[in-house]
């Protein structure tokens, strides 16, 4: 059997630095990088992950030497000289891949490891993949399992206890600047789900108010009402920066929204109260030259994770726990994939079976005059008799006992039957 | 008999304070709750020891032992040991103690090698102003040098927030606000004090000399000194100095007590320097 492979591309926190996450072609949505994906020869079924910290595809492929250079073609487009991709790029194969899927599930892969948005993220792409029908019977099922799978991770282990996330690393970074947090004002620019869960923590910290600037000013207000706080409008950004103490921003524009020259007159009005900034926004929404001014703290993603680094010992038992769970479960897959091969031979015997049945129905029945009654009868004895022949080869090729001769059983079963070569 | 006390007595007070500051070097590395107890109890002893030696030396001397290197230098790590202890007292701001220590240390081990004989007192120094004038501009060297730690702690803390690299001083240093805020009251305090010991020294100066003011190194120095901390305590309330800028002021504003106090003695002279 010409088998498909499994196929995992991507590149992540730990291989890529942000300013060249941001330039990817494939960090932008999902409709339309889906679609070119699964116009890849050989592609069978696809699936996109676009996190802020990851973009990683997973395709079930016809492996010819394409595949991947198409899908690396697509992934950096013309950020990246060709030449230096490979330094960022990871790929793996089949069981390598399943395992790698899992430990991204189960989070064992984040940047703050044990954090649960990652799970919800996968959900998000899983469903964009699905709505237009881009993953397959394998696709569907190894992503099940790796929902099920970081589920029993967070149940058996307390990798999740610590609760550690990007919020967390924030309030710690905050308490550092300011003290207490509980007078503080915090200012979301942007009223998207991670700034929303930043906000949910430091609000659970005790912040005194939550003031959100978004574009659409209904969104904002939505937002605003679920922490008692405000809404304005982004026309009004400066003037609520002049108030704000700790900024999350997170809009999706394209460009920089606040530059270090904007700033300094800010901070000349707020007379150098010290003010913190959190840019989760992947393309950037801040200058990274703000951190170059006097009391201004500006941290992006990738600065978290060395916040994060400071107590990260504690959790590395859990984390050795969970790894087990997830080794386990990978080798698991691969049993049911292995099992997978025969599939398609069982269903040629069957269809086999079937036509004949038919074949021979049709021509006695139309000759023999009978009541619907009685042809019901015959199809019943004849499906039967069919079956209870196929009963045996078929428990033969399932049998789970001797998977590795899978290819040899396969081609037996075929020559026997005459079910010619595998497609 | 009553100066190989003395001398005990010194040796007591470098000791114990020297073990405040090894229990807080230690408490800053492990941060056992326990070893801070021990160091505060330490430094406290040691300002306990610092008092009675300073009582004893004013037995022994006849005079408020303010007027020799030696004594000035004990005095200020008395000021300063005191101040700490006050300000403990009221708010804790996260391992302060090893900084102070730390310094209190540094003062008393050259104290140790100045010399430490008792010289009678010069007769322009035989007068009430003496403990009163000395006494208020060391105690407000004593909350500067607090600021001055502060200062140095802002920076640090401050390198590993911005340079965002969190070694080993990130836990163990406190927040900037608490920094920020010690190097403020601290200031206030000083800045009063300073300035009650500017006056109190023109004060004595009219009676002794017959002017107010004589331009004298020592005069110079502590103006410009005054000034320094002057215009930092003004831009605080006027344009929001705060943070970095207020650290390195009050590193600046330091460095000038520093030579008011040693720099102008040795360097510039003038009718000031008694203490030879």
């Amino acid at each position: 059997m010409p088998s498909d492979t499994i196929l995992l591309l991507g590149v992540n926190h730990k291989t890529t630095p942000l300013a060249v996450r941001e330039q990817l072609a494939l960090g932008k949505g999902y409709a339309e990088p889906l679609h070119a994906l699964r116009d890849i020869a050989g592609c069978k079924e696809c699936y996109l992950l676009s996190t802020c910290n990851r973009v990683e595809i997973l395709m079930i492929a016809q492996e010819n030497d394409q595949v991947e250079d198409h899908i690396t073609e697509l992934l950096f487009g013309t950020s990246v000289a060709p030449e230096h991709r490979q330094n960022y790029l990871y790929t793996y194969r089949n069981l390598e891949a399943v395992h790698h899927l899992f430990m991204v599930a189960t989070s064992l892969d984040s940047m703050i490891v044990g954090e649960a948005q990652i799970l919800g993220q996968l959900k998000e792409a899983y469903r964009h993949a699905t709505e237009s029908k881009y993953t397959g019977p394998i696709l569907n099922k190894l992503l099940h399992k790796a929902f099920s799978v970081a589920k029993r991770v967070r149940s058996e282990t307390q990798i999740g206890a610590s609760a550690v996330s990007i919020s967390y690393a924030a309030v710690e970074l905050a308490k550092k600047i300011f003290g207490t947090i509980e007078d503080k004002t915090v200012l979301l620019i942007g009223a998207g789900e991670m700034a929303e869960l930043a906000a949910e923590h430091l609000v659970g910290q005790g912040v005194h108010k939550v003031v959100v600037v978004n574009r659409t000013l209904s969104r904002a207000m939505d937002l605003a009402k679920r922490f008692n706080g405000s809404a304005a409008s982004l026309e009004e950004l400066f003037p609520q920066l002049e108030q704000a103490d700790i900024v999350i921003s997170s809009t999706g524009a394209p460009n920089i929204i606040l530059h270090k020259q904007d700033m300094k007159p800010i901070m000349r009005a707020r007379r150098n109260e010290p003010i913190f900034f959190i840019d989760i926004a992947v393309p950037r929404d801040l200058d990274p030259g703000l951190n170059d001014l006097d009391n201004v703290y500006l941290y992006d993603i990738d600065d978290l994770q060395n916040v994060v680094e400071v107590n990260k010992s504690e959790r590395d038992k859990e984390a050795i726990k969970a790894r087990r769970i997830v080794d386990e479960e990978a080798l698991r897959f691969q049993a049911w994939l292995d099992g997978l091969a025969v599939v398609p031979t069982i269903a040629a015997l069957r269809k086999k079976a079937d036509d004949i049945c038919q074949g021979e129905l049709e021509r006695t029945l139309c000759r023999l005059h009978l009541t619907p009654d009685e042809q019901k009868c015959i199809e019943r004895m004849a499906l039967s008799i069919s079956s209870k022949l196929l009963h045996d080869p078929l428990t033969y090729l399932k049998e789970a006992s001797c998977r590795d001769q899978n290819n040899i059983k396969v081609e037996m079963i075929r020559a026997a039957f005459g079910l010619g070569e595998e497609p | 008999m009553m100066d190989e006390t003395s001398h005990f007595l010194f040796y007591m007070v470098l000791g114990t304070s020297l073990l405040a500051l090894v229990v807080y070097g230690v408490f800053f590395v492990n941060q056992r709750e326990r070893l801070r107890h021990l160091a505060r109890q330490a430094l406290l002893a040691a300002g306990v020891l610092q008092t009675l030696y300073i009582l004893l030396r004013y037995l022994e001397a006849g005079y408020t032992p303010i007027t020799s290197q030696h004594e000035t230098i004990v005095f200020f790590a008395w000021s300063v040991t005191w101040a700490y202890l006050s300000f403990r007292w009221r708010y804790t701001v996260k391992n302060f103690g090893l900084f102070i220590t730390a310094f209190v240390c540094i003062l008393l081990l050259i104290a140790s090698i100045s010399p430490r004989a008792i010289n009678p007192l010069a007769p322009a120094l035989q007068s009430l102003w003496l403990p009163v004038h000395a006494g208020i501009a060391v105690i407000s060297y004593g909350f500067l040098a607090l600021a001055f730690c502060g200062g140095i702690m802002y920076l640090l803390q401050e390198h590993e927030l911005k340079s965002k690299r969190f070694g080993f001083f990130f836990t163990r240093l406190p927040s900037l606000d608490a920094l920020d805020q010690l190097n403020s009251h601290c200031l206030a305090i000083g800045f009063v004090l300073l300035t009650l010991g500017i006056i109190t020294g023109s004060i004595w100066a009219r009676q002794a000399w017959g002017t107010y003011w004589h331009w004298d190194p020592k005069e110079t120095w502590s103006l410009i000194t005054w000034f320094l901390y002057a215009a930092q305590i003004h831009q605080r309330f006027s344009a929001g100095w705060r943070g970095k800028r207020a650290a390195v002021m009050a590193i600046i504003g330091f460095s000038s007590v520093l030579f008011t106090l040693w720099g102008v003695t040795f360097l510039l002279g003038g009718i000031h320097s008694y203490a030879q």
